[in-house]
Formats: structure tokens, sequence, C-alpha cells
């Protein structure tokens, strides 16, 4: 086919081909258009960043021989066992549902086998999970599907989820391809069903009544279990401050690059904040209440990629980091192996994000029991521990070389941006400048 | 889905709380004895920590005075009088345990009940017996808006009006309304089944009212007997789903 440039065409900034294309489909199909994955519009993000590695001002550690420490505690405000984790990458919640088992069991696998946390969904807890999972965070949803004060006991932490980053202010959604008779009895509704989550909690309203929840969840497991608060990122500032208010020993913040299993495309591409301008409102509102890295701690996730991303999200005051998507890639979403079979269904590897639909080639984001089947459990918890890894030692390569004996000690101060906007929402200056843009915060 | 469920039996006339007001002798078995445990001189920590692993089959709880989580997260078949008032999520997530408040009851009563049962003497704020997945929960007054919201297979008999809003989303189970419900009853109602004696406000979205069929009168006298009522089944209709949410499509648009 002739490049259309070459024969002086010129496409639309405004009505681009992908923008033609929704037009075309929501005319010709009358329904809005739902997917899985997070924000796919460029926002600034971690690459917008840099390191300034030690020099003269600065003293390096010696990248493979001085110790650079990356364990982290979770959770040691209130409770009477926190967590302690060996890497500060945790797996985001997922449910099962969304996911088959064979991808929550290889999910729990591979977090256990580098001494990091895994994370229940809008469904419940399954065996699998609780059995290959050696530290479960266990979510408290507005649904409450599947809740059980058994599983809460189970869980080694409790995650009361408010929202997340793909849809903050939206409930989740399952559609009825995926209600296949085990997800439907775990959630008590009929099989093949469109299901359709509450977005709000049915038992409290606000953050008054969120700290009285709170102190029910803990009751019922005897003060033993750390409370996480997650949102998705919007007022992060004023979220995190009511968050800690209400008792939460963990605020985990997800930025609109988060993703999800099934969201309309206009709730995931325009409602939200990108995690990179996130972080520091959530940093400032615990500083403020004197307990960041002293007291609660700040989880991150939102684009998640690399040891460099974890490295940043951390230097700007999170705690630790929780990845979905890309834990899903290493477990072998998106694979270039399933190339023609993503095209059948309409799709290619690298752009695949009909989590929703359930035919998911490589076996993750469904319930078909052919499919689900083709994912290993044991290979893919080996993929994703080998993954966990790089990003560990990623992120220790830049603290060594930024001088620190532990990736928590990482700073602000260590970074600059390599753009206006990062600067601005990032708050570190503008590389080779001491300027950041935007002035008086929250 | 219209199947007749067993209703949850409550173990003999003590939870109706009408023929247990004797206190423990010193003559009885260690198991019969009541053991008091006091909100003015212990907090309720201490009471749940006992309560969840109980050395007695009997609990009176004195001056609760509107204290949140008071019973939270039993699982032992014990019998739990509170003698007052109770606040929030009192005999949350309850298994297996009978409790009794004698007074009313704050936001979230029994919220996610798997088994056992509740009874409130009075009346009970909002969201009552939330999300509740079994046994039976019963509010001798009124109980405010959403009660049974997303309810999950729990019975809740309410003796007299509930308020707005009530079995939203409610998926499995029954709701027992003696009196009226307020507006929007069972909004995108799924497989509960909801039964109420007097008016309605309005119904929510795909809440329709259904015919009451033999099955139907016989679980409710059930219900009604558990719940220590004696209205006549024939005063009151029946409301479920429509069942024409549970498929995605934008024409529904306005339907919600």
């Amino acid at each position: 086919m002739t490049d259309p440039a070459q024969l002086g065409l010129r496409e639309s900034a405004t009505f681009d081909r992908a923008t033609i294309a929704s037009i075309q489909r929501a005319a010709r199909t009358g329904v809005y258009d739902i997917r899985g994955w997070g924000a796919k519009r460029a926002v600034p993000h971690f690459d917008d960043l840099l390191f300034l590695g030690a020099s003269m001002s600065r003293y390096p550690l010696e990248g493979y021989r001085e110790r650079c420490d990356t364990d982290v505690v979770l959770g040691d405000r209130h409770a009477r066992s926190p967590l302690h984790l060996a890497t500060p990458v945790t797996i985001a919640g997922m449910s099962f549902g969304a996911l088959s088992a064979q991808a929550k069991e290889a999910l729990g696998r591979g977090a256990g086998e580098v001494g990091t946390s895994t994370t229940t969904g809008d469904g419940g807890m399954t065996e699998e999970e609780r059995g290959q999972s050696k530290t479960l965070v266990y979510q408290v949803l507005p649904s409450r599907y599947g809740m059980n004060p058994e599983h809460l006991r189970a869980a080694d932490a409790i995650e009361v989820v408010l929202g997340q980053g793909a849809k903050p202010g939206g409930g989740g959604m399952l559609l009825g391809q995926k209600i296949s008779e085990r997800v439907a009895e775990m959630r008590t509704l009929p099989a093949g069903i469109d299901q359709r989550s509450a977005c709000r909690h049915p038992d409290w309203t606000g953050p008054d009544d969120l700290a009285i929840k709170i102190i029910e969840l803990r009751e019922i497991t005897d003060w033993g279990k750390p409370i996480y608060v997650k949102v998705g990122a919007t007022r992060t500032y004023y979220d995190v401050k009511l968050a800690v208010a209400a008792g939460a020993d963990v605020v985990v913040v997800d930025g609109m690059q988060g993703g999800t299993a099934a969201t309309q495309d206009v709730f995931i591409e325009h409602v939200g904040i990108p995690t990179l301008a996130a972080i520091p409102q959530a940093v400032q509102a615990l500083q403020e209440l004197g307990l960041h890295r002293h007291g609660v701690q700040l989880i991150v996730s939102g684009g998640i990629r690399t040891g460099a991303d974890v490295a940043k999200a951390m230097a700007l005051g999170a705690d630790a980091v929780a990845i979905g998507t890309a834990a899903l890639i290493a477990l072998g979403d998106n694979d270039p192996r399933y190339a023609a079979e993503y095209e059948a269904i309409g799709s290619a590897a690298g752009y695949y994000d009909d989590f929703q639909d359930g035919r998911d080639p490589a076996g993750i984001s469904t319930q078909d029991p052919e499919l689900a089947a083709r994912l290993d459990p044991v290979e893919a918890g080996k993929r994703l521990a080998n993954y966990l890894r790089v990003l560990t030692l990623e992120a220790q390569t830049i603290a060594r070389a930024c001088g620190k004996a532990h990736v928590r000690h990482l700073e602000p101060e260590d970074l600059v941006a390599l753009t206006v906007e990062s600067a601005a929402m990032a708050r570190v200056p503008l590389a080779g400048t001491s300027w950041i843009p935007g002035g008086n915060h929250a | 889905m219209d199947a007749v469920s067993p209703v949850t039996t409550l173990e003999g006339a003590r939870l109706d709380g009408r023929a247990d007001d004797d206190r423990a002798t010193g003559d009885r078995a260690a198991g019969d004895v009541v053991r008091t445990i006091d909100l003015h001189e212990a907090d309720v920590r201490t009471l749940n920590a006992e309560l969840h692993a109980p050395r007695h089959r009997r609990y009176e709880v004195l001056n609760s005075q509107g204290a949140h989580a008071v019973a939270a997260g039993l699982r032992e078949e014990i019998e739990v009088r509170v003698r007052g008032h109770v606040g929030y999520y009192c005999a949350g997530m309850n298994e297996a345990a009978h409790v009794v408040v004698d007074g009313s009851a704050g936001t979230g009563l029994a919220e996610n009940m798997m088994s056992g049962s509740v009874r409130v003497r009075g009346d009970a704020s909002q969201s009552a017996g939330a999300t509740g997945r079994g046994g039976l929960l019963v509010v001798e007054g009124s109980a405010s808006m959403r009660c049974g919201i997303s309810m999950k297979g729990i019975d809740i008999v309410v003796g007299g009006s509930v308020g707005p809003m009530s079995a939203f989303m409610a998926q499995a189970g029954r709701l027992v309304v003696c009196g009226d419900a307020g507006d929007g009853l069972g909004d995108s109602i799924y497989e509960a089944r909801l039964y109420v004696r007097g008016g309605i406000g309005t119904l929510g979205a795909d809440c329709v009212e259904k015919p009451l069929r033999e099955e139907h009168h016989a679980e409710l006298a059930q219900l009604l007997a558990a719940a220590g009522l004696d209205h006549a089944t024939s005063e009151f209709r029946r409301y479920g789903s429509a069942r024409s949410l549970y498929h995605f499509t934008t024409e529904h648009a306005g339907s919600y």
C-alpha cells in the first residue's frame, strides 16, 4: 500500500485514524468500548525523570560488592504482624474471574519465590491462590463478592479498595463470557450475566465511617493484620490524608496508567491523574502528618515497568510499588508466539487489551478451561520471579550509583526532570536548572 | 432460581429474647454459666477477644452504650445478649453465634453475616445485613436505608419498615418487611426475593412485583415464624428481578 503521505494526503491531528475508527465502531455497534489494560495515551511518566549518579560531590557504592538492601516492612503502625518483604515490588490486586485460576496461582508462585506479596481481587480468595501465595493481601471491595471472615483471618494483610487508577469512581465489571460456574458461585451470581460491581461500599460512606469500618476489620482479625487503603489517583493529597485519618497502616495510590480487566475506554483514558503527579501529593500528605517513612507506608502503582521506575517511585517517596500489567506480561500476556491467534480475534501481540472478553490466547485473562490450561503456573511463576529479580537488581544498581545502601534511601534530590511538565508534577528540578515549576502545592 | 431454601433455624426460644432473663447460678454446669462483661470496665477489644475464643457458651454484655464492632467476628456457636444500644457493625461477619441486642443498632448491623442469627429488639440504622451471606437477621423495629444492600444469601426480617434503596443489588437471600419500604426498593436486584406487607415508595431499576405462589407462602411463613411474628402471609406482596438488565446493552441507558 502506498504511504498516504506520499500522495500528499494529510491526517487530521484531531480526527486521527484511531479516532475515526472509534467513531465508526460506536456508530456500528451502539455500545461503548469496554476493554482491559490501563491508559494508553502518553502522559508524563517516570521516563521523563533521570537520576543524578554520584561523582565528585556524592560517593557511590561498589556495584557488586557493597550491600544495597531492598527489604521493606509494611503495616507496622497498628498491626501486630506487619509484612516483611524482601523486595519492594509487590503484585497488585487482580481477581480470580478476571484472571484464570492458573494465572492467579502463577502470580502467587512467582511472588513467593522472591519474597513479596500478591493480592486478591473483586472475586474473593481461591484455595489455589492462598495455597501458592506466601504473603497474600485480601481485598475488601464495594461488591464484597465472596467476602468471608475466614479469608480475612487467613490473609496476611487487608486492603480496603476505594478505587483504582484505571477507573477512580467506578466499580468493577466482569462480562458474561467470564462468569463461569465457579466464578458465579464465588460471587453468588447467576452464571453468564454481565456483572456490574458497585462503586461505593455498602456499609460505610465517607472517611468518618471508614475509620469505624477499619476498627471492625481489626476487631474481627484481632488487630493482627495490617490494613491498607487503596485509592485511584485523583485528589491524592486529600485522599491520602483522609485514608490515614481513617486508620490506614498503608496507603496504596494507583495512577491512571494502572490496569483493569474491564472498564469503559472513556473512563480509562479520561479519569484520574498520572502516577507521576500523584506520588508527590501523597508524600506531602504523609509528611505533613509526620508519618512519611515513619508510621504509614506508601505503595505506588500504575505503569511500573522497570527497576528504574521502581527506583524513581521510591526516590519520590514511595515505600514500595505494585505491578499488575507488567506482571501479566511476565506471565506470558501479549506473547508473540500467539501472534496468529491474536490476529484471529482482531488484535495483535503487543496490542491485546480485550481482557474483558475471555478469549486470551495466553490463557491469562480467561475462564475458558482450554485456554487457561495453556498457562503452566509453575513456568509462568518462574518467569514472574525472574522479572521481579530483574526489577529489584535494576533498582539496586541505580541506588548504588546514587550512593545509597538501601533503595529506600533514594530521595527527590537524586532526580531531575526532562520536561517542564514532569518537573512540575514530580516536583523535581528541570535538568540543568534549579527550577521546579508549580509553586504552591495542594 | 426461585427455589425455596430452608430457613435458618434458631435454637430454642432464647433467641426471641423473651425466655432468658435468668442469670448464672453456682450449681449449673460450667457451660451454662452466663459470663457477664461490662463495657464500663472492659473495652470492646477485651470483649471481642474473649468472644473469639470463648470459654463460655453464653455471654451478657452490659453498658454497650453505642460502642462499635460489639461482638464482631464471632465464629463459635455461642449466645450473646447485649443489654443496651450498639454502634456500627455489631455482630459484623457473624458465623454460628446467636446475638440479641436489647436496644437499637447503628450502621452495618450484622454486615456480611455468614450464619447464626442476630436479633435487634429496637431499630437498626443504615445497611443492616449488608452483603450478608447466610444466617437470620431480625430487626423488631424498623431499619433505615440500604437494608439488605448487596445481600448474598442472608435472610432478613424487619418488623417495621425499611428506608430507601433497600435490597440494592441484592444477589440472594430473602428480605421480609412487615411495614413499608422506601423508594428504590430492590434497585438492580439479582436473585434475592423480597416480601413487603405495607406500601412501597417506588421500585428500583429492574425490580418488579412477582406472583406469590404456594412455595413463597411457605418460605414466608417459615421466615415469619423464625422471627416470632405472626402476620398472615396473604398480607404480603413479593418483589424480585425482572432480569432485564442482566446483559449490557446501551438501549438500557435510560433504565438505570
